[in-house]
C-alpha cells in the first residue's frame, strides 16, 4: 500500500518533472529575435520587458513568490492581491451556492416525493438546465443592476439544476422498505423526512452538490471576466490586458488549487453520509 | 368473535385490455389470540399481499379485516412487521434502528427509557455487544434478528412476518426459529407469518393456511397442528405426528393446490379444518373425507 504510493507519488514527480523542463527548452531566450525586438520595441519608445514571449518556468515561479508574498494588497480597482480577488471569487460563489442549496433541496423534497409535482415541474427543468448560465447574465443585468449580484445569481441559476434533480432523484429512490418501516410505525411525516428519507437520499443529495460546485467554480471565472470589477476571473482578463501573461499563469493554476480544495471539502462531506446497504 | 377477523377478502389488480385480474378471493379465516399461524402456498397465491393488508400497507379490493373488534385501516404501532429483506436503515446502528420505532411508539419516552427499553429486546435476540454496529457490518442472521427485535420492541398486539428467514442458511435459519419460538412463547405473542418451508411452519405454527395457487386463489384448507406446543427442531422428528402432517403439506403444494383453483367455482367459503396428525398411518386414502370437520364460528 505504502509502497505503491510511493511509486506513485515518484511518478508523478517525473512528469512533473519532464513537463516544467520541455515547458523550459521551449521558451528559452532566442538571441537574435530577441534583439530585433529591443530595437523595435526602443524605435516605439517602450520598454522591452513585457514582449519578451511565453514566460518560462523560472518566472511563473518568481511571480508565485511575488504574488503569494503580498496576497492582500490593494492599489486600487484594477491592482489588488490575488487573495483579495480569490476573496471574492469565493464569496460570490458561496453566496450563490447557499441560496441554490436553500431553494433546491426543499423543492426537490416535494418533487421527489411527489410523481405530480415531478412531472407538472419536469419540462421546465428539461429547459432550463441545458441553458450556458451566462446567457442569464443580459437578464441578471438588467434586472438587478448590480454586476456582483448579477454574478452571484448566475452560480445560483447553474448551481441550482444538478442539486435538484439529485435531490429529487435521491427521494423518489429511497427504497420503499424504509418508507414502509416508517408507514407501520406511524412515523409522522416531518420526522419520516428528517430521520428516513433525508440519510437516505443524502449520498446522492451530495453527489449533485459536489457536481454543482464543480461547474459554480467553473462559471465564476467566466462570469467575472464578463462583469468586470473583482474576482480571480477579472483578474486573469486584467493581466491578459496587461500581456502580463505570467500572472495569467499563476491565476490559472490558482485556479485549479482552489477548484480542487473545494471539491475535496465536499468529498469529505459526502464521505460521512455515505452509508454501506 | 376472534381476536383477528378476515372476512371474504379479495384483491384485484388491473390487467391490460380493461379486465381485471383477481390474486385471491373469498379469503376468510380468523386468529385467535396468542396463536401462531402460518400461511402456506406457491409464489403469485397473493400471501404477501394478504399480509400486507393485515400491516394497513396495502388495501384489499374487497373484504374487510378486524383485529380487536376494530377495522384495520392503514398501518398501526398495534401491528409489528418483520419485512422479509429486513429493512433496517443502513446508516443507523443496531441500537439506533431499534429505538427509532421505540420512539414512534413512547415519543414521551426519556434518552435512557428508550436504551433500557431496546437494550432489553437485542439482548432478548442475543445481539448483546452489537448495539453500535451498523447492519452492513452484520451477518443476515443478525440482520433479521434486529428486525425481529424492533418488531417486537414496540410490543404490539400483533406480529406479521414476511417470510423472515428466506434468506437464510439452513443452520442460522433453524436456530432463529427456535429463538423465535421461544420469544413468542414466553410472550404469548400472536403471530401470523408466511413461509415457504414446510417444516418451518410445522415447528412453529398452531395452524397452517394452505393456499391454492392463483390467480383466484383461496384458503383451501386450514392444517391444525396437533402436536402439543413445546414441540423443538431437535425431537419433533421422532413424533409420528410430524411426518403425517409433512405428507399431507408436501402433498398439497405438490398435487392439491393446482386441483383446488381449477375447481375455484363450487368452493365453499369457510375453508375446512383438517387434523392430518391424528389420522392412522393406514387409512391415508380416507383422511381427507374423514377429517373435515367445518369451522363454523
Amino acid at each position: 500500500m505504502s509502497l505503491g504510493w510511493l511509486k506513485s507519488a515518484l511518478l508523478s514527480l517525473l512528469f512533473f518533472v519532464v513537463l516544467v523542463g520541455a515547458w523550459h527548452l521551449a521558451t528559452l531566450p532566442k538571441g537574435e529575435r530577441a534583439a530585433a525586438t529591443d530595437e523595435y520595441a526602443r524605435l516605439l519608445g517602450k520598454g522591452a520587458k513585457k514582449s519578451e514571449g511565453f514566460p518560462t518556468p523560472a518566472q511563473i515561479g518568481e511571480t508565485i513568490v511575488k504574488n503569494l508574498s503580498e496576497p492582500f494588497y490593494d492599489r486600487g480597482p484594477n491592482d489588488k492581491g490575488i487573495g483579495i480577488q480569490l476573496a471574492h471569487s469565493l464569496a460570490r460563489v458561496g453566496l450563490g451556492y447557499l441560496l441554490a442549496i436553500v431553494l433546491a433541496v426543499p423543492l426537490g423534497f416535494v418533487i421527489g416525493m411527489s410523481p405530480l409535482v415531478y412531472r407538472a415541474l419536469d419540462p421546465f427543468i428539461q429547459v432550463l438546465k441545458p441553458i450556458s448560465p451566462l446567457a442569464w447574465m443580459p437578464i441578471a443585468l438588467y434586472t438587478i443592476k448590480d454586476s456582483s449580484i448579477s454574478g452571484v445569481f448566475v452560480i445560483f441559476i447553474c448551481s441550482v439544476w444538478p442539486m435538484l434533480i439529485n435531490t429529487a432523484y435521491g427521494v423518489a429512490a429511497v427504497r420503499s422498505d424504509w418508507l414502509n418501516v416508517a408507514k407501520t410505525l406511524e412515523v409522522k411525516p416531518l420526522r419520516r423526512a428528517f430521520q428516513v428519507i433525508l440519510p437516505a437520499a443524502a449520498p446522492t443529495i451530495l453527489t449533485g452538490m459536489r457536481i454543482s460546485m464543480g461547474i459554480a467554480w467553473l462559471v465564476i471565472v467566466a462570469a467575472e471576466m464578463l462583469v468586470g470589477g473583482t474576482g480571480i476571473g477579472y483578474f486573469v482578463w486584467n493581466e491578459w490586458n496587461n500581456l502580463n501573461l505570467a500572472n495569467v499563469i499563476f491565476a490559472i493554476l490558482t485556479i485549479g488549487v482552489v477548484g480542487m480544495a473545494l471539491d475535496l471539502a465536499i468529498g469529505r462531506l459526502q464521505k460521512l453520509v455515505t452509508y454501506v446497504e | 368473535m376472534a381476536f383477528l377477523e378476515i372476512q371474504d377478502l379479495k384483491k384485484t389488480y388491473p390487467a391490460p385490455g380493461g379486465k381485471a385480474v383477481t390474486v385471491f378471493e373469498s379469503v376468510n379465516f380468523a386468529i385467535e389470540r396468542g396463536e401462531f399461524v402460518c400461511i402456506i402456498g406457491h409464489s403469485g397465491c397473493g400471501k404477501t399481499t394478504i399480509l400486507n393488508v393485515l400491516a394497513g400497507l396495502d388495501t384489499a379490493s374487497d373484504g374487510v379485516v378486524v383485529m380487536d373488534n376494530r377495522e384495520v385501516a392503514g398501518p398501526s404501532l398495534e401491528r409489528g412487521v418483520v419485512f422479509q429483506g429486513h429493512a433496517l436503515m443502513p446508516w443507523a446502528s443496531v441500537m439506533k434502528n431499534i429505538a427509532f420505532a421505540v420512539k414512534s411508539k413512547w415519543p414521551q419516552w426519556n434518552a435512557i427509557q428508550v436504551q433500557t427499553h431496546c437494550q432489553k429486546f437485542i439482548d432478548m435476540v442475543g445481539l448483546t455487544g452489537a448495539e453500535h454496529k451498523k447492519p452492513a457490518e452484520l451477518s443476515g442472521g443478525m440482520k433479521q434478528r434486529v428486525g425481529i427485535a424492533r418488531a417486537f420492541a414496540i410490543q404490539p398486539k400483533m406480529l406479521l412476518l414476511d417470510e423472515p428467514f428466506g434468506a437464510l442458511d439452513a443452520l442460522t435459519r433453524g436456530t432463529i426459529q427456535d429463538e423465535l419460538l421461544a420469544i413468542v412463547q414466553a410472550t404469548r405473542q400472536t403471530v401470523f407469518m408466511i413461509t415457504h418451508d414446510v417444516d418451518e411452519a410445522i415447528l412453529l405454527a398452531d395452524r397452517i393456511l394452505l393456499m391454492s395457487n392463483g390467480p383466484r386463489a383461496a384458503i383451501a384448507e386450514i392444517v391444525e397442528n396437533t402436536m402439543a406446543r413445546g414441540r423443538t427442531r431437535h425431537d419433533i422428528h421422532h413424533d409420528p405426528q410430524y411426518y403425517r402432517i409433512r405428507n399431507h403439506l408436501v402433498d398439497f403444494l405438490i398435487n392439491r393446490s393446482k386441483q383446488v383453483q381449477s375447481g375455484a367455482a363450487d368452493r365453499v367459503a369457510q375453508p375446512p379444518t383438517v387434523r392430518p396428525g391424528l389420522v392412522a398411518p393406514g387409512d391415508a386414502p380416507a383422511r381427507a373425507a374423514a377429517n373435515v370437520i367445518n369451522l363454523k364460528h
